[in-house]
């Protein structure tokens, strides 16, 4: 067995055209991730440019009309772009712009991660190519022209779903033609090894951030902290500091769509099952012959057959709960939040939220659960109107 | 030695691919029949996955249309029973590891044996993960085909080391499609591989006129053929059997007097 595995999880199922590749690539991580410069670098980032450390806000009136557990929001949707994306963006593209890459591409869903690439590719003055499921380009148009106002050039893909899947697979089919002055920059804690790891070491400053933020404001560990999963990035980073400590559930919500008993869901430890793909063995939405199932959910950045394998790991190991939400109960709470704290969050997000809203009233008073607000909710506005029926113009 | 070994004792090989279950199952048997008549050394059956991320547009397109046409395993297996039945051309699996670690690597290979496929490629399974699926193909006497790329480099000596069947050459970087340009360095790869290994190497990866296979079977020994093979199915269809024999014979006639 190979390097790079989480359990029987992980690993490097890739071309043998990138193997090279992800060898120098996790020769050059173990070698800046320990370099001070590079260290100092990335915080100051952090610090200046993408405004961490990001605010954890106790949700007053939600755990009032909740009655059970205080609700902390960790508030990644206030950090530059809008999303924890650019936590991984920025470490990636450092790492890319001190191995001497110029180039950078990425697969995107929702567009977040997309727009936080184009971002970083525009500060640190390098090229930027980003594949978006055509699918996707519709739903999230507004990302589409935040991408191209940024410098980068969008390629809509058309095969097969035309959503996040896909657009990882041309991602890795243009790599594999061009890696010398490029680096592709994964966006979730998926993909073959080394990525799983880079990715949630860039993500773990949430939890990092977020575990200080709570011993200093309720001066003990919260009893569950809450994400929602796709491939699992801003769950990863959400969940890292906080998995030594036995007493704090970790809670991942997977998109269920329109529900785990239908063809139309997203929820991959609710419905897949072990497989080979994108890089990495670990759970995946597939049908009887193993070929990858068409995975549906309201929300773009859920929207994959696949999880990573380090959660996949967290799962088997008993470690954390993966629990489905439906479309209807993400919108549900997407607006209750909107109504109750005047904060509009990712669709996204409110699959977490959605999660919190039916556990917290069971909970004691003197308990906290801690959920990541991933992003920011602006670029679902107007799909949620349709989903609405209200008809909107712009 | 195995039996895609001594294929290339005669000479040097032309190998072609084709997506099975494009456009029916019938089709494929028909047209492996047809290229084994006309000249084919070994046949690659491409087995359709619905992701295929080391193919150009041609594969892809071929896989889709073969997934919705009911492709299944064990269609297949049953078309190749029938091929089995008038021709012992060698033939070879080539899919990505997702749908055969589903079946089943023991029933999967097993299933080879008995059908006298001996030899299995996957581009998703590297060197580092051959462990994967090694053992249990070996237990079944089917050669796992390794690939080494324009970007090997060091790595092609433990490559070569380990090889059985033959060594597929990528020709160039990026996925399968007929292209006009090849990396610079195949004779380099081609004569490292040599230093370190008795298994033939043949060279795929955009390859579609016959002075494109002649300059490949100059190189190495034998050539591969994919998408143009796979295009010209999708152009006729059901009606590709004449257009293959014809390309077929052609292509094999080019890399014979490489």
């Amino acid at each position: 067995m190979n390097k790079g595995r989480f359990g029987q999880f992980g690993g490097q199922y890739i071309s043998e055209t990138l193997m090279n590749e992800l060898y120098h690539l996790e020769e050059q991580y173990e070698y800046y991730k320990n370099d001070p410069d590079f260290n100092e670098e990335l915080d100051r980032l952090f610090r200046e440019y993408a405004g961490r450390p990001s605010l954890l806000y106790y949700a007053k009136k939600m755990t009032e009309d909740l009655g059970g557990a205080r609700i902390y929001l960790k508030r990644e949707d206030l950090n530059h772009t809008g999303a924890h994306k650019i936590n991984n963006v920025l470490g990636q593209a450092l790492l890319a712009k001190k191995m001497g890459k110029t180039r950078l591409i990425a697969e995107t869903g929702a567009g977040q991660h997309g727009v936080a690439t184009a971002t970083a590719a525009a500060l640190f003055g390098m090229e930027c190519e980003v594949f978006m499921g055509k699918h996707d380009t519709e739903r999230q148009a507004l990302n589409v022209y935040r991408m191209e106002l940024l410098g980068a050039r969008v390629h809509a893909v058309t095969t097969g779903t035309q959503t996040l899947k896909d657009a990882v697979n041309d991602a890795m089919r243009e790599w594999s033609s061009r890696v010398e002055d490029t680096h592709y920059v994964l966006g979730s804690v998926m993909g073959p090894h080394p990525f799983p790891t880079i990715v949630r070491d860039f993500q773990s400053v949430i939890s990092r951030e977020a575990r200080e933020q709570i011993l200093k404001l309720e001066g003990k560990l919260p009893a569950a902290v809450v994400a929602c999963v796709g491939g699992g990035s801003n769950a990863m980073g959400m969940f890292y500091n906080f998995i030594p400590d036995e007493g704090v559930r970790l809670i991942g919500c997977e998109a269920a769509g329109r529900g785990i008993d239908t063809p139309e869901t997203a929820a991959t430890i609710a419905t897949g099952k072990l497989g080979i793909f994108h890089g990495m063995k670990s759970y995946f939405c597939q049908d009887e012959q193993g070929q990858i199932a068409p995975v549906y959910s309201i929300s773009a950045g859920l929207d994959y057959p696949g999880i990573g394998p380090e959660h996949a790991y967290l799962y088997d190991s008993g470690r954390a709960e993966y629990v489905p939400v439906t479309d209807d109960e993400a919108v549900e709470a997407f607006e209750y939040l909107a109504k109750t704290e005047g904060i509009i969050c990712a669709i996204e997000s409110a699959h977490a939220l959605a999660y919190v809203k039916k556990i917290a009233g069971s909970m004691s008073r003197d308990q906290s659960i801690i959920v990541c607000l991933s992003g920011r909710g602006d670029k679902d506005v107007a799909a949620i109107a349709r989903y609405k029926g209200v008809d909107l113009h712009e | 030695m195995s039996k895609i070994q001594t294929a290339f004792e005669k000479g040097k090989c032309f190998i072609p691919f084709i997506t099975a279950g494009d456009p029916s199952l019938d089709k494929t048997v028909e047209y492996v029949l047809t290229m084994a008549q006309a000249g084919a050394d070994i046949i690659e059956i491409g087995i359709p996955f619905s992701d295929p991320t080391a193919e150009g547009a041609v594969i892809q397109e071929a896989s889709l249309r073969a997934l919705q046409a009911g492709f299944t395993m064990e269609g297949l297996f049953e078309a190749v029973e029938r091929i089995r039945e008038k021709s012992k051309v060698p033939l070879i699996f080539m899919t990505y590891i997702n749908p055969v670690f589903h079946y089943g690597y023991d029933a999967f290979f097993e299933k080879c044996q008995s059908l006298s496929v001996d030899g299995f490629i996957s581009p998703d399974v590297p060197f580092e993960e051959k462990e994967e699926i090694a053992g249990i193909a070996q237990k079944y006497g089917v050669d796992v085909i390794s690939m080494v790329s324009p970007t090997s480099r060091e790595r092609i000596r433990r490559i070569a080391e380990d090889a059985e069947g033959f060594v597929y050459v990528v020709s160039s970087m990026g996925v399968t499609g007929v292209r006009s340009e090849f990396s610079s360095n195949l004779k380099e790869t081609v004569t490292q591989l040599k230093k370190y290994t008795e298994v033939p190497c043949a060279i795929g990866f955009g390859i579609s006129t016959p002075e494109q296979a002649a300059q490949m079977a100059a190189i190495a020994d034998g050539a591969i053929v994919g998408s143009a093979i796979v295009r010209i199915v999708a152009d006729k269809k059901e009606q590709a059997g004449e257009a293959l024999a014809d390309y077929v014979s052609k292509m094999k006639n080019a890399v014979r007097g490489a």
